[in-house]
């Protein structure tokens, strides 16, 4: 830990999270640095979605520490979370389809111009850095004023990236945002996530999706029934063995052998 | 910056006319070009465009505008009020029974019925949003609730159902005037000297112009359209409340404080339904238990009209008050052409099929789906 450029900027020990009876986690440990892709792989039902609603802010871990840039830290709601720089991009994208890209871009955090004892929105600057940073995703929008709904998926993925990115986010938790696209769209969320990462971000990839995993992370854990498998760096670990891991070993295996391989 | 440098060469060029298209007031303005030359033709000569025809159907659009305002702002948050016409029924007698039963002043009586038409809208939108019930259900239970408080009160406590004396008691009044005046008063005397417009020949208003100024109600609408427009197009709420009837969860995500909007274009509604009553029992002098019936459908029609979705997150106040203004002038030219005023429904029904068929295919266009 004596570079501090690669210390974790998020570290979370021993996490457990139990909802009543049923342990969701059960001893999870994650870390992830700036400028890396930390990628978390998981079948359904392997407690992602609770993991990474623990990162976020929006569950309290039952047992277990997180550190945030070093100092323990304990948030009280997803908000919090965000104003440290914890933004959470969510499968379902927090994107209204009928508002502008500009309108939705500033959602929550509209840029404000005083006219007399007046506050109005200020359109001009929202619809400049709206399109700006846009570009910078390799996005060219026909116009600030075009309606989310016309967008593609893997664009309106983009957008929500860029919205975070754009408010200072620190730690950028993706919930699968490749789970629902083709093969183009795909490309171009990873290139962005790329993009991202390279700007000194950290980057938490959820995916199922091992194929999409190796080709932007830096690191990979997998989570299996409420537990980690250990973390592995890039180029330690094959394709075959994350998906064996992912899939609990075995049953997996004979499986695929049964299959031919194509699983 | 500016929005140059390269361009997609996927995204095909859209046409100007696709652009307007998905404007949310086109079909309103389609609409109210059509009715005004429907009745040029068929009423040119009846008296409809003078003056006094003018104002006829003016003060009957500034109602119908006044009560889609609110009704605008609240769908566009993705919500109903379908409580407005009972809340205009109740408001009228709140101000009748305070002013001439208990003899309270005016003024009082009005400040104390809005506080009270205010508190129960926002009351109707804190159950909405605590239960997470469709407002459609809350709003109607309130809409008996109300109505049926607006029978009862004066039914116990003067033995009738219409109170009446409230001129009497507005006289001198420093509030009264600002629902039930004039405004221009001095120009119309001075048109109809000029011979601009007829003055009465005979009977005790001999000489004074037949058009003596115009009424609050309208001056009314004309601020409530100007400041709801501006706020919902050009102002930080206003993304929330587009955000708030768009995606309540999504907005939420970002800190938009969803409740709070919802229950405050709720207290809108209702200050407008007030705003409404007022004119009305001020000019009237009197307050009716049946009052407002049906209203709340009416701004409804008007707004969905003007483009705005049932389903909330798009919409236009001005689409709205046009709406408004093709009722108005309908309901009014019928009786100026001389046709069967009932023929005004059956307009009312055909009018909103149109409108909502247009408008999901408007939807359609602007998200994309097929």
């Amino acid at each position: 830990m004596s570079d501090t450029v690669h210390a974790p900027i998020v570290e979370m020990k021993d996490i457990e999270k139990h909802f009543g009876p049923v342990i969701a986690l059960n001893g999870v440990s994650f870390d992830v640095r700036p400028g890396e892709c930390h990628c978390l792989l998981g079948d359904n039902g392997a407690g992602k979605s609770t993991f990474i609603k623990t990162m976020s802010g929006v569950h309290k871990p039952t047992r277990g520490t997180i550190l945030f840039e070093g100092k323990e830290m304990r948030f009280d709601s997803p908000r919090d979370a965000m104003i440290a720089g914890i933004a959470t991009v969510y499968q379902d994208l927090a994107m209204i389809p009928l508002m502008s890209v500009t309108r939705n871009f500033w959602m929550g955090r509209e840029p404000v111009r005083r006219v007399g004892p007046f506050r109005f929105m200020d359109f001009r600057k929202a619809n400049d850095v709206t399109m700006e940073e846009m570009r910078k995703m390799g996005i060219n929008l026909r116009s600030p004023d075009q309606a989310v709904g016309t967008l593609s998926g893997g664009e309106r993925q983009t957008v929500a990236i860029a919205r975070a990115v754009y408010f200072g986010a620190k730690v950028l938790i993706l919930d699968e945002p490749t789970s629902a696209l083709g093969v183009r769209q795909t490309a171009n969320v990873l290139s962005t996530i790329d993009k991202v990462r390279k700007g000194g971000i950290a980057v938490v990839f959820i995916t199922h999706n091992v194929r999409h995993a190796l080709a932007v992370g830096d690191r990979f854990t997998v989570l299996n029934r409420g537990k980690t498998l250990g973390t592995a760096k890039r180029g330690q670990i094959t394709p075959e063995e994350l998906q064996d891991l992912m899939a609990g070993g075995q049953e997996m295996v004979a499986l695929e052998s049964s299959l031919g391989g194509t699983v | 910056m500016s929005s140059t440098g390269m361009v997609d060469e996927r995204i095909k060029k859209t046409s100007r006319l696709r652009t307007a298209f998905i404007r949310p007031e086109l079909g309103a303005i389609v609409g109210v070009v059509a009715v005004f030359l429907f009745f040029a033709i068929f009423a040119g000569d009846s008296g409809m465009f003078n003056p006094q025809g003018v104002l006829n159907w003016s003060t009957v659009s500034a109602q119908f505008v006044i009560i889609a305002v609110g009704a605008c702002m609240l769908m566009i948050a993705g919500e109903f009020d379908l409580s407005v016409g009972s809340m205009i029924g109740f408001a009228g007698m709140s101000i009748a029974i305070m002013s001439v039963t208990m003899a309270w002043p005016v003024w009082l009586a009005i400040l104390l019925t809005f506080a009270i038409c205010m508190s129960i809208g926002a009351l109707t939108g804190t159950i909405v949003v605590r239960t997470g019930l469709p407002s459609f259900i809350v709003s109607l239970a309130f809409l008996f609730i109300l109505r049926g408080f607006t029978i009862f009160f004066p039914q116990v406590i003067e033995r009738r159902t219409i109170i009446g004396g409230i001129s009497e008691r507005a006289e001198g009044d420093w509030l009264a005037p600002l629902f039930g005046g004039k405004v221009g008063e001095g120009f119309f005397r001075w048109l109809a000297e000029m011979d601009i417009i007829a003055t009465y020949s005979r009977g005790a208003r001999a000489g004074e112009p037949m058009v003596s100024g115009i009424p609050m109600l309208i001056v009314w609408a004309l601020v409530l359209v100007i400041v709801a427009h501006i706020v919902l197009t050009r102002t930080r709420f206003g993304n929330w409340i587009f955000a708030s009837g768009g995606d309540a969860q999504a907005a939420r995500y970002v800190g938009v404080p969803v409740n709070r909007v919802k229950i405050q274009m709720f207290m809108f509604t209702a200050f407008c339904a007030t705003v409404f009553a007022t004119c009305q029992v001020i000019e009237f002098g009197s307050a009716g238990a049946d009052r407002g019936l049906l209203k709340e459908f009416e701004a409804i029609i008007a707004v969905v009209i003007g483009g705005a979705l049932l389903t909330g997150g798009f919409g236009s106040v001005i689409g709205a008050a046009l709406g408004a203004i093709i009722f108005g002038v309908v309901q009014q030219g019928l009786f100026f052409a001389g046709v069967e005023s009932s023929l005004f429904r059956v307009f009312l029904g055909v009018i909103l099929l149109f409108a909502v068929i247009l408008n999901t295919y408007i939807r359609r266009i602007i998200t994309g789906e097929r």
